[in-house]
């Protein structure tokens, strides 16, 4: 989950557009003449069964390419794990930084799922939360099939696999996790920050920067107010609601931003803003004066996800590219790269071991990385962190509209 | 036969007219009139209210990105009339390369284009970092995340679908013409505004509308270059259909933007009466 807009959205803009897409466009057309006519059928899927899941892959075969879509800056500019992937498969791949924000990719992606297309693409990765939540609800993933996981059930940490939002990992598998805390732009404030009343404080009028994302707002609104999310009700929204409404319109906020928020931060537009902990720590490694806390009161851990969506061409190729991700040598080599939360445990130590070799700036960075809480937790920093509320569909609206209201006026 | 000929001539308008503006219309019409939610599925009700919803929570909204929209056009006339006339009558040779040169920044995406004045305007940036550093403006002078920054990215953005229909009816206009203006003893100004400007109206008025409705829908400008409180009506509808998946409230407020626009260009083209315009135009 990488946020900052140039280098995918120059690729975007510049791809040719393919056959695939206009027949994707295509498809667009089709679903919404269907929808014209009768309204649109609810496709709610109740848990697959063992057998079908069993039989599904047993009739799948390896056919030697994959198509990877995932987020900007989320993968070695080499490609490094990928290509040793194909080195010891002989699976080709073909990697599409494609995934800019969730709601988005969901919303284009599911007049195509609803149509029975296929994507294009045989892994995608979503964070955990509203959208993901209709992927699965809506029968848009593949189960997975756990006996031809073997680096998953070795190297996977115990927290990652029984995540709430997917138990047993029916469906998907973590890719990283990272926190939602403060950014803070030390050229301009010299306080220490430790708490998210600092967002609310009218010393920086018009130097705070705030998440358009409902979920991720609604967060930092409860915990400047001590609510814990994942126990919130329908009460505690509206006073978060409110909470933020007085920030708003006291003109303390300046902006609510998408991911171009770490860019505001670092050419110092806003001072102080919501964002999420690789983000800052690559600009910090690039030399930026930037830095990141984690709030007393508590912050965010989201965690992203990888999952093979229905129609998949490769689903076989697929799954072993996932797994093969789970080996604590490439985990470890992806994980210097992004910087995020890995959910092998065991690449902290290849990167110390590393970091013991090294020598110069590059070790001092890795040892910073190997030690950083934001990148190895340890168990007393999870217990300050907090996942999203899990909404169902008619609170998604009420929630939705809380707080909309305010990142939308 | 003879009779049906013209009818039959014409059947390939019909028919794109039928599958790219009827066949649309009608799936979003009925769309609007839905309830329901993306994971039950939706089911026609002929449900008004979403309407009356969506115009009561987001008049606002809609209220401001007609007053942006409208903004951005006189803005785009009172720039782009000058740059029209200059390139119509004083350019000579050099015509075509300022045509070009208009039409340069087009070789880049438009919302790579936004996202750059995002940079050149920032508040310790480029242009006003330094001259803060000069101490010609406050330290706490912003322009990014206000309306003006809206309405000036599209007023930037727009203006070159000002210039062209101008230059165009501009272009036409008999050298003759002025000549006689002038033999009948015309002031300068007097033969601008009852022969050139006259003249020129279809020019204007296919400009404005080439302009007003989609600066008046634009979410980007908006999202890139706005702040708290500049949220356009097309943030709104791009919101409702991608992240909050309701379809039918988003094309509810689709069809009433677009009722809003019609109104608001026919009573314009009342107003400057469309007939000789329309004349003019096809002269």
């Amino acid at each position: 989950m990488n946020h900052q807009h140039d280098p995918a959205l120059v690729r975007g803009m510049t791809q040719p557009r393919t056959r695939r897409e206009a027949l994707r466009i295509a498809g667009f057309s089709a679903a919404g003449l269907a929808m014209a006519a009768c309204g649109v059928q609810g496709q709610k899927k109740e848990p697959p069964k063992t057998d079908a899941v069993q039989d599904f892959w047993a009739k799948q075969t390896k056919h030697g390419k994959v198509v990877f879509a995932n987020w900007p800056e989320y993968m070695p500019e080499n490609q490094a794990p990928l290509k040793q992937f194909q080195k010891e498969t002989g699976i080709s791949y073909q990697y599409k930084e494609v995934i800019q924000e969730n709601a988005e990719f969901f919303g284009k992606a599911d007049p195509v799922l609803r149509a029975g297309q296929s994507l294009g693409y045989d892994i995608v990765v979503m964070t955990n939360g509203i959208q993901l939540q209709h992927m699965i609800e809506l029968g848009y993933c593949v189960p997975l099939d756990h006996a031809k996981l073997p680096n998953f059930a070795a190297n996977a940490g115990a927290a990652y696999k029984n995540r709430s939002y997917d138990p047993g990992n029916t469906y998907t598998m973590p890719y990283a996790s990272g926190v939602t805390g403060i950014a803070i732009n030390t050229k301009y404030v010299k306080d220490k920050i430790t708490s998210v009343q600092a967002l609310f404080d009218p010393k920086y009028k018009g130097r705070v920067g705030m998440m358009a994302d409902s979920q991720e707002i609604a967060n930092f609104g409860m915990f400047a107010l001590g609510i814990t999310p994942e126990k919130s009700t329908e009460a505690d929204w509206k006073k978060a609601g409110e909470k933020l409404k007085a920030q708003r319109d006291a003109d303390i906020v300046r902006k609510y931003y998408d991911q171009s928020y770490i860019d505001a931060v670092s050419k110092g537009d806003v001072w102080l803003s919501m964002a999420w902990s690789g983000d800052v720590f690559q600009r910090q490694l690039a030399g930026e004066p930037v830095d990141f806390v984690v709030p007393a009161e508590g912050g965010t851990i989201w965690t992203d996800n990888m999952l093979i969506p229905k129609g998949a061409a490769n689903p076989l190729d697929a799954l072993m590219l996932m797994d093969f991700l789970y080996k604590p040598v490439v985990a470890a080599e992806l994980d210097e790269f992004i910087q995020y939360i890995t959910p092998v445990p065991a690449a902290r130590e290849i990167l110390r071991t590393k970091a013991a070799k090294a020598t110069g700036e590059g070790k001092e960075s890795l040892e910073q990385m190997v030690n950083s809480p934001l990148m190895f937790p340890s168990e007393a920093d999870y217990a300050k962190l907090h996942s999203y509320v899990k909404l169902t569909t008619a609170q998604e609206q009420v929630f939705n509209s809380i707080f909309q209201s305010i990142t939308q006026a | 036969m003879k009779r049906l000929t013209p009818y039959l001539l014409a059947l390939p308008s019909w028919m794109w007219l039928a599958i790219f503006l009827v066949v649309p219309m009608a799936a979003m019409a009925s769309v609007s009139l839905q309830t329901g939610n993306a994971i039950d599925g939706f089911a026609m009700t002929f449900s008004v209210s979403n309407y009356t919803d969506a115009l009561s929570r987001y008049s606002t909204q809609l209220v401001r990105s007609l007053i942006y929209g409208g903004a951005a056009t006189l803005a785009m006339l009172a720039i782009g009339y000058p740059v029209a006339y200059f390139i119509a009558f004083k350019a000579g040779s050099r015509k075509s390369m300022y045509l070009f040169l208009l039409l340069l920044p087009f070789f880049v995406s438009f919302v790579l284009r936004t996202i750059s004045w995002g940079f050149l305007l920032a508040d310790d940036g480029i242009l006003f970092g330094t001259l803060k550093g000069w101490g010609l403006l406050p330290a706490g002078f912003h322009v990014l995340a206000t309306g003006f920054a809206v309405i000036a990215g599209l007023t930037y953005n727009w203006l070159p679908f000002m210039i062209l229909p101008i230059y165009v009816a501009l272009e036409r206009v008999d050298p003759r013409v002025v000549e006689a203006a002038q033999d009948l003893y015309a002031s300068r100004i007097a033969t601008f505004r009852r022969v050139v400007l006259p003249l020129s109206l279809p020019g204007v008025f296919a400009g404005v509308l080439m302009t007003f409705v989609p600066a008046t829908a634009d979410p980007v400008n908006a999202q890139v270059l706005g702040g708290t409180s500049n949220t356009m009506i097309g943030n709104i509808i791009q919101t409702t259909y991608l992240t909050n998946l309701q379809y039918p409230t988003a094309s509810a407020l689709s069809f009433t933007l677009m009722a809003v626009l019609l109104v608001g260009i026919f009573i314009y083209a009342r107003a400057l009466g469309t007939e000789n315009v329309l004349e003019a135009a096809a002269r």
